[in-house]
């Protein structure tokens, strides 16, 4: 299986940098905003992962919630964020994109129905925050069948052996967890220790690109830069609502502080 | 779907946790998986030791203050002419609900892990007090999450929860309800559960929360049935009358009345008229962990309830009862804000000895309907599950008074 995803790795690696992973909530604060800002931050961002929301989430900290709340609030539902997915896919700067959220809406719209759809409209990866293996065999098959990368979690909780399975599973990316957390709180590890975790993930399966997210922002993105990729979520929601609270544009905002990251990754 | 014999109600789920193949399971982020399999473990372990059986016996017997008594409430079955009422008065309990029972159970299992610090939701603020005592009495460090609207229509409770040492946490988000408590309870899980002990407020959640809930409920119809054979000399034919919220008194007001044939005994669980999932046919959706019926809108987003009763006021249901309602074991029925009422103004006018809360006062609105269209000899038991202080200053807006 090749997708946009392998090559933005494949580019990565030849250049010998890790890659940017942005998070942001589909319609926050509104349908046309969330686009827009999406399509800003891909001047310096290498794939773009896009949160589809949902009401009852149990993993993500506040400032994702606030993001997700905006979202639903104005009425964001899965037919929208396929619509405007298509549409970001139109752009001619777009990057990879990864869907992520919670079961419920996958499981609501229809499993089948749901890869079906995400192919349709160009998805490129998927990830599923409360369906953890082996729970996830089906859509992940599913997925593969259809292109679309399905990326597995590993915790710093999870067990040697488990994440052994877990890797022989997984598509071409994992998803390290840097702490035990739900996103966005303040990094309660060194920088050291989650490098340590990701040398022990790299050596099950060298080939996997294996990205870090929960915790990272500005602050400590450039201690980690040895991993393939890095994934900045709550920052970034954060960085939302303060605009909206000063009446500034997220727009404008976004691009900066991305571009900022973008540098301190170099 | 069909109750395999023999096996009880809690063990009634496949391999990944699953109660009839679709009902309950561990929708649970990959962080906490590995607390969640030590958990269940520990669990299975515990059950069957000795010591700790116990233990558990011991603090039921003297800490939560023994048998909670079953009588027959006179008045009312003379009043409605019809089939005998008893009542299973289970707030008499130490703790005034049968939220004492997982709630020690809980703190005895943190205990046994040798976690230090225990956290839990409440809706009504009966878990919440519950498990505020337990932890204090175990010596444990406790955080309650509530909902804000729940913390100032349920004061007695949270007053009773500070003074116990338990720290509220208030939670805001949603609709400031038990749901938005679970959630944010839940959040806080994975954020902590290496030094934790999650302790799930009802009857649901992953699988091995809902397990240990009802599992320790079951008390309730242990000592029933022994009463019963006292009383009776047989376990008599009878309908089993509870209140469902998120289900952890029905599910142990029921457990060991399950293998019976329906004609024997027949269970009615009684759903609070918007919080309905399983009276309303609602669609299967995954929430707070597990599969199970719960109101939800066209995009699939969780739907925000309205309930009088706090301990209610929940979108979902256990997958246990979803499974009892889809094997045809129980049927579910619902009672409006002014049917429950209505129904704790009768009873209380006509047994003094009686207080029941805001949620069984539901469950007696459909005695109350049923009772007159039976025989005499037919028995009608209800769970008295919670005591009314907490409701009291809504009691009294609502009716006007406050019974003595």
């Amino acid at each position: 299986m090749r997708n946009a995803i392998d090559l933005a790795f494949q580019k990565g690696r030849v250049e010998k940098k890790p890659l940017l992973i942005s998070y942001t909530v589909c319609g926050d604060p509104n349908k046309k905003k969330s686009l827009e800002i999406l399509k800003s931050i891909s001047e310096y961002v290498n794939i773009v992962e896009w949160g589809f929301a949902h009401n009852c989430p149990t993993a993500d900290g506040p400032d994702i919630q606030n993001s997700s709340y905006r979202a639903i609030k104005n009425g964001v539902n899965l037919k929208d964020t396929f619509k405007l997915v298509k549409d970001y896919k139109k752009y001619k700067n777009s990057k990879p994109l990864i869907l992520m959220g919670y079961y419920q809406m996958i499981f609501h719209y229809g499993e089948k129905r749901f890869v079906k759809k995400c192919k349709e409209v160009g998805v490129d990866g998927l990830i599923v925050v409360d369906l953890p293996w082996p729970n996830n065999k089906d859509i992940a098959k599913l997925c593969k069948k259809n292109s679309i990368c399905f990326i597995q979690l590993v915790a710093p909780t999870t067990t040697k052996k488990r994440m052994k399975m877990i890797i022989k599973d997984s598509h071409q990316i994992l998803y390290q967890i840097s702490m035990i957390s739900t996103t966005g709180k303040k990094l309660k590890v060194s920088s050291k220790e989650i490098i340590k975790n990701n040398k022990i993930i790299k050596r099950i399966n060298p080939k996997k690109n294996v990205v870090v997210g929960f915790g990272i922002n500005k602050k400590n993105i450039s201690s980690l830069k040895k991993c393939d990729g890095l994934v900045v979520g709550s920052a970034i929601c954060k960085e939302i609502s303060t605009s909206l609270k000063n009446r500034q544009n997220p727009v404008k905002k976004l691009n900066k502080m991305v571009k900022e990251l973008k540098r301190k990754m170099s | 779907m069909k109750i395999r014999k023999g096996i009880p109600l809690i063990d009634q789920h496949d391999k990944n946790g699953f109660y009839g193949g679709k009902f309950g399971g561990n929708f649970i982020a990959e962080t906490a998986i590995k607390p969640i399999q030590d958990l269940s473990k520990l669990f299975e372990k515990l059950r069957k030791d000795k010591k700790f059986l116990k233990l558990k016996d011991y603090y039921f017997k003297n800490y939560l203050k023994g048998e909670t008594p079953l009588f027959k409430l006179e008045n009312l079955t003379d009043h409605l002419g019809g089939a005998q009422i008893w009542c299973k008065d289970v707030s008499a309990i130490h703790g005034d609900a049968h939220k004492a029972y997982h709630a020690t159970v809980n703190a005895l299992i943190c205990k046994a892990a040798g976690k230090k610090y225990i956290v839990g939701d409440t809706g009504a603020g009966m878990f919440g007090k519950n498990l505020a005592m337990a932890a204090r009495e175990l010596k444990l460090k406790c955080k309650i999450f509530m909902g804000t609207k729940d913390i100032k229509r349920q004061a007695p409770n949270v007053k009773f929860m500070r003074e116990a040492g338990a720290e509220i946490i208030p939670v805001s988000s949603g609709s400031a309800t038990l749901v938005d408590a679970v959630s944010e309870c839940m959040r806080y899980y994975v954020s902590n559960c290496d030094t934790t002990h999650l302790a799930v407020g009802s009857a649901i959640g992953a699988n091995v929360f809902l397990k240990i809930c009802a599992y320790s409920t079951a008390q309730i119809s242990r000592e029933l049935k022994k009463q019963l054979l006292e009383e009776f000399g047989e376990i008599p034919k009878m309908k089993l009358v509870n209140v469902i919220g998120g289900g952890s008194s029905a599910a142990g007001f029921w457990s060991e009345f399950i293998h019976y044939p329906k004609k024997h005994i027949e269970l009615i669980g009684v759903e609070a008229k918007y919080c309905a999932p399983l009276t309303t046919n609602a669609k299967l959706a995954i929430l707070h962990g597990a599969a199970q019926y719960c109101l939800t809108d066209k995009n699939g987003q969780i739907k925000e309830t309205h309930s009088i009763s706090a301990g209610l006021d929940y979108p979902g249901v256990s997958p246990l009862h979803c499974f009892l309602k889809d094997t045809g074991r129980a049927r579910y029925c619902s009672a409006s804000d002014e049917q429950a009422l209505a129904a704790f103004k009768l009873v209380t006018q006509l047994e003094p000895s009686v207080k029941p809360s805001l949620e069984p006062s539901h469950c007696l609105h459909e005695v109350i309907r049923l009772a007159p269209k039976l025989n005499e000899d037919e028995i009608i038991i209800y769970n008295n599950c919670g005591h009314a202080y907490k409701d009291r200053k809504i009691i009294q807006e609502k009716i006007g008074y406050y019974p003595t």
